[in-house]
């Protein structure tokens, strides 16, 4: 288990998700946001630690950091 | 004193939850009355959209009236709530007087916000919708050569199937019309494969690549330029198209966070009870309920069948036992006369398996026996 002192303006649950998937929840987040806007995404899904980071990398935004809890990872992430 | 369950919306779930109530529950005796409340007389089957664009359903074919499928012991209101007020257990209808509920089941059921995107209602088709069906049938009859670009934009979106199968059909449909060698088909999806489901999306990609369609990944489009025919994406890439057909963004009712029962208008819920997470005696089944699976009618039908044996035992004094467990049905048509069929839960991914002649038919079928399924009998 890990700490983190970044505060997120929105949180999205996706634990447990299935179809779509926690990355389709953020990207639905981070597409009505304002710039700046950071997002904990708090996810079960192994996967999310690889795709999540791709997109926002390709997609332009900043990953702050990503948190494990033991049961899930919360994925920081920064709207450019 | 007379208990009152009050369904707002009577789509699949909404429906088939009014009718397994009637006919589990005594309503003849007074003591427990069902009411659904639809903003409008018909109830409307969202599958047979997908074959409007091709020629092979009609608009009139995907509704019938509600009053025809609701059992006649239901109390049919046909209004709008407006409001939900979860502490004096009351709703506010556009034209009727206030409603008083014991239990409120939601289910109002996704609406497209095309809006969301600068230049998507202008420069995009869809086939979400009767009118945006018909629209987009009439430009594929007309559209002999060029780009057709079907893009995933809403996530969320209704029947994460459809997009798929859009593209199989358009393929062969212009095969059949002598058309397929003058138009290119590109298909895009937000994250790095084509489908939210990896077993899914290994289905269809080679498939794609034997069909000779194209398709973009990390693809989430912010505007359309609707006059030069270009997509912008939050990624920074751009797409030229001919003919877009796009998937809309979705939103739920906005009374659902006037009321405080979640964001963007789906309701937090547990995801086996339906319970909502906000409010006592309020449940929410179909796209309305926030559970991590797909927006499908296969999941508000299921969902309601565990709901109607969950408020049973509970106005019977049992405590109630049935859980819903993720279940999603999806046939998926492969062309014009192929379907796959998957099944899936919060435990057990999919498995799609070849294709054949066999399950299209059975989709076929299915959808024209669908009013049994609104009806509460299958």
């Amino acid at each position: 288990m890990s700490e983190t002192d970044i505060q997120s303006d929105v949180t999205i649950d996706s634990r447990g998700a299935g179809c779509p998937g926690p990355l389709m929840d953020l990207i639905g987040k981070v597409k009505t946001a304002d710039s700046g806007t950071v997002f904990e995404l708090q996810t079960t899904d192994s996967s999310s630690k690889n795709d999540v980071p791709e997109w926002v990398e390709k997609a332009n935004h900043e990953l702050l950091d990503v948190v494990d809890h033991d049961d899930y990872w919360s994925m920081f992430v920064r709207k450019s | 004193m007379t208990q009152r369950i009050v369904i707002v919306g009577g789509g699949t779930g909404g429906a088939v939850l009014a009718n397994r109530l009637a006919d589990r529950l005594d309503l003849a005796n007074g003591d427990v009355e069902v009411v659904v409340v639809n903003d409008g007389p018909d109830h409307v089957y969202k599958p047979t959209f997908l074959y409007i664009p091709f020629g092979r359903r009609t608009a009139a074919d995907a509704s019938q009236p509600l009053v025809d499928l609701l059992d006649r012991r239901i109390r049919l209101v046909i209004d709008r709530v407006e409001g939900i007020d979860t502490d004096a257990k009351r709703l506010t209808l556009a034209d009727g007087p206030a409603m008083h509920y014991d239990y409120l089941v939601l289910a109002t059921g996704s609406k497209l916000a095309p809006e969301e995107v600068p230049g998507l209602a202008e420069g995009g088709h869809h086939f979400y919708d009767p009118e945006g069906a018909v629209r987009l049938r009439d430009a594929l009859a007309e559209f002999e050569s060029g780009h057709l670009v079907l893009s995933v934009i809403g996530v969320p979106h209704m029947c994460p199937a459809a997009p798929l199968e859009f593209v199989f059909m358009a393929d062969e449909w212009l095969r059949e019309q002598g058309r397929r060698e003058d138009v290119d088909i590109t298909y895009t999806y937000p994250i790095q494969r084509i489908h939210g489901l990896a077993p899914v999306a290994e289905w269809a990609q080679p498939r794609f690549e034997e069909a000779g369609i194209g398709s973009e990944t990390f693809f989430n489009p912010e505007e359309i330029d609707a006059e030069a025919q270009v997509i912008h994406t939050m990624e920074g890439t751009e797409l030229a198209y001919d003919l877009l057909v796009a998937i809309p963004p979705h939103t739920g009712d906005p009374m659902i966070a006037e009321a405080g029962l979640g964001d963007d208008g789906w309701v937090a819920v547990d995801k086996h009870t339906l319970e909502a997470t906000n409010a006592e005696d309020v449940y929410a089944i179909g796209d309305t309920a926030d559970v991590p699976t797909s927006k499908a009618g296969s999941v508000a039908h299921y969902e309601a069948g565990a709901l109607a044996d969950r408020l049973v035992s509970e106005l019977e004094g049992r405590p109630p036992t049935d859980r819903y467990d993720g279940k999603t049905i999806c046939f998926i048509e492969a062309g014009m006369d192929e379907a796959t069929f998957i099944e899936f839960d919060y435990e057990r991914p999919p498995v799609p398996r070849p294709e054949n002649k066999f399950v299209h038919w059975a989709k076929l079928g299915y959808n024209e026996s669908y009013w049994l399924t609104a009806r509460g009998h299958m």
